[in-house]
């Protein structure tokens, strides 16, 4: 176990700095910096404006300073378009907001896709498997960037019953739409993908076995199968967790939640490099670290695993 | 046969029946020498068997050509702004046969029909070419990493694995910003994402197949190491290859949907579904339901075609059901 974290860390720590280097790089090659404005600035000004934010420095510095900025004081540097904010306040704003949702929806598509896929298998060609299969279909055809939409015209503009965007400080009514729309479709898979594994599992011989002892239905379920049912679920969870990033930026996009998305795609069209680079660089060491995580909850669940 | 004739006795005394007996022999003296079914043949067969993936490709094909040359019958090109309309989208704006705006216009005037053309067409070229690329960077990637094997093999892999954990999304749109938006940053950006497990099961493949008899033979005859793998190793990896790039073309379309929904894919006057379906959601509220309808109805129709055709090659291809 600790050698598993030991070389999952080797291998995240170059995968880090390859993202470093290669946002750094692009960014630097752009046409363009981002105090280019429609009414250049005399070039005194931009050379204090420049040596202000260490952009007249070598190149390999400045990637130097950066990288040292963020290791000893988790400091990713001022914002280079709002000249009064830095990154890390943006980060205290969006962040919290993103996890709040991001977390929910993880979750709740989790539990209820696992619970919907175990369903489904154990009541095989009935209507409650038909259903599932046909919702875990179509669910897959419409993303959350067109579930939204519908979400706010059913929900909002013709029922009026929960507000269609902005955040609110997280009032629950404010929540449940973009949850309902993120994990949607991650729900839908995950049943598809417990339901096969679940099918396959309760033909195995030690399913045979627990049942010809006379063990309860709900026993064998829940102690024998639904423990190997689930690993390939587990190994999904890796993709979903970064889906869910990507999808946290259509939610914040379509409900104004105000999210890391926003300030993302914000920073993109202002060519706000320091925020990108820092949306970059926290979401890929998050996605870095729950990959770990979830490797570890593999071998946990699985003893067959040797690494 | 008639209904009261047992299946296996024929009766004589119908004229009918003799006439059929002696239909086959004649048959059976013209019948070519049995083939064997080559692997191709058998793939094909399985495949049309599944009615689900015929049907799908039907309909693809269909869409496929719609999008070909359903531009010929558009009145409107898909830049022109329809002045009369303007300001009056919600009311006037609808589908209608008259006025030529077979799909309603969109929220600048624009006629939809001629959009929404353009719109699968670039959304289908980029899910072929960007799978495309993606399955021709990793087949050859994979290939040589698993033939070559040893350390090579393995620091190739290393690096596979180190680029599979750099959330790529972000350096799409990064590419994107820096390097302005183009389609072919699009098919640069996705295609890199979607390589690399690609690459991976291609080196498992190989490294079984490398193996094989015909590969050994191949050694010993002297084909340099290059020529194995494009002439030997690659034409018996094409089925799992097949597969893999079937279900790539709609992960790509999806991809390009969601960055083009965020603003920053392609652009005017260029479109894509994304684009469309982007708009319509925002213009939804006034009651311009075509306007997301039509791009909608398309693109999860052509999602829903590959995802079946991509099951259906893999259940027509695996050699594990036979």
């Amino acid at each position: 176990m600790f050698n598993l974290i030991l070389r999952r860390t080797l291998v995240a720590i170059p995968t880090l700095l390859i993202l470093i280097v290669v946002t750094f790089l692009l960014m630097h090659s752009a046409p363009g910096g981002p105090f280019t404005s429609e009414k250049p600035l005399p070039p005194e000004v931009l050379a204090r404006v420049e040596a202000k934010y260490g952009l007249d420095q070598p190149l390999p510095l400045q990637m130097w300073n950066y990288v040292v900025g963020i290791v000893t004081e988790f400091d990713f540097g001022p914002s280079f378009r709002y000249k009064d904010r830095t990154v890390n306040e943006i980060f205290a704003q969006g962040l919290p907001i993103t996890l709040t949702y991001g977390t929910l929806s993880f979750v709740l598509s989790v539990v209820v896709g696992v619970f919907l896929g175990v369903w489904a298998a154990i009541r095989q060609n009935t209507w409650i498997d038909y259903l599932t299969v046909a919702f875990s279909m179509l669910a897959q055809v419409l993303p959350n960037f067109v579930m939204g939409p519908i979400l706010i015209l059913i929900f909002t503009l013709w029922l009026g019953w929960l507000p269609g965007g902005g955040w609110n400080g997280g009032q629950w009514q404010y929540i449940v739409l973009p949850v309902i729309a993120l994990s949607t479709s991650f729900m839908a898979s995950i049943a598809r993908l417990m339901r096969s594994s679940m099918l396959e599992v309760l033909q195995s011989n030690f399913i045979r076995t627990a049942r010809a002892k006379g063990m309860p239905e709900s026993t064998v379920i829940l102690r024998h199968a639904l423990k190997p049912a689930m690993l390939p679920v587990i190994t999904y969870l890796g993709p979903v967790f970064v889906y869910m990033i990507t999808g946290s930026f259509i939610i914040d996009a379509i409900f104004s939640t105000g999210g890391l998305g926003y300030y993302f795609i914000n920073a993109a069209f202002n060519r706000d490099y320091a925020v990108m680079m820092g949306v970059t660089l926290l979401l890929g060491g998050l996605t870095i670290f729950f990959n770990l995580v979830v490797d570890l909850i593999y071998g946990w669940v699985d003893p067959q695993i040797r690494y | 046969m008639a209904g009261s004739t047992p299946r296996l006795g024929i009766d004589m005394r119908n004229p009918i029946e003799i006439k059929k007996v002696e239909q086959m022999a004649e048959n059976l003296a013209k019948m070519d020498p049995v083939k064997g079914r080559s692997l191709w043949q058998d793939a094909r067969k399985r495949f049309f068997k599944n009615r689900a993936a015929t049907a799908s490709l039907v309909v693809l094909g269909l869409i496929v050509l719609f999008s070909a040359f359903g531009g010929l019958f558009a009145k409107w090109p898909n830049d022109e702004i329809d002045w009369s309309m303007l300001g009056q989208i919600a009311e006037m704006g609808q589908p209608s046969i008259q006025n030529g705006h077979y799909f309603g216009v969109d929220e600048l005037g624009r006629d939809l029909f001629a959009r929404t053309i353009q719109a699968n067409q670039i959304s289908l070229i980029v899910g072929f070419v960007g799978a495309a690329v993606a399955v021709f960077v990793g087949t050859l990637y994979g290939a040589i990493s698993g033939y070559a094997g040893g350390r090579v093999d393995s620091v190739m892999m290393r690096i596979v694995d180190i680029l599979s954990a750099v959330p790529y999304f972000f350096i799409v749109i990064l590419l994107l910003v820096v390097f302005g938006r183009s389609i072919i940053m699009i098919f640069v950006g996705i295609g890199l994402v979607n390589w690399l497990s690609c690459a991976r099961i291609v080196r498992g493949q190989t490294l079984s197949l490398k193996q094989r008899e015909f590969v050994q033979a191949a050694q010993a005859m002297g084909v340099p190491p290059f020529k194995i793998v494009v002439r030997h190793i690659i034409p018996n990896l094409i089925g799992v290859v097949i597969v893999y790039g079937s279900l790539l073309v709609p992960e790509m379309i999806l991809a390009e949907s969601v960055i083009s929904f965020l603003g920053v894919g392609v652009q005017e006057p260029q479109t894509s579904l994304g684009v469309l379906i982007s708009e319509g959601t925002a213009t939804m509220q006034y009651g311009t339901f075509w306007q997301l309808g039509f791009p909608l109805a398309f693109f999860t129709l052509i999602l829903f075609c590959f995802f079946y055709i991509g099951d259906g090659l893999r259940d027509a291809l695996d050699p594990k059901d036979r």
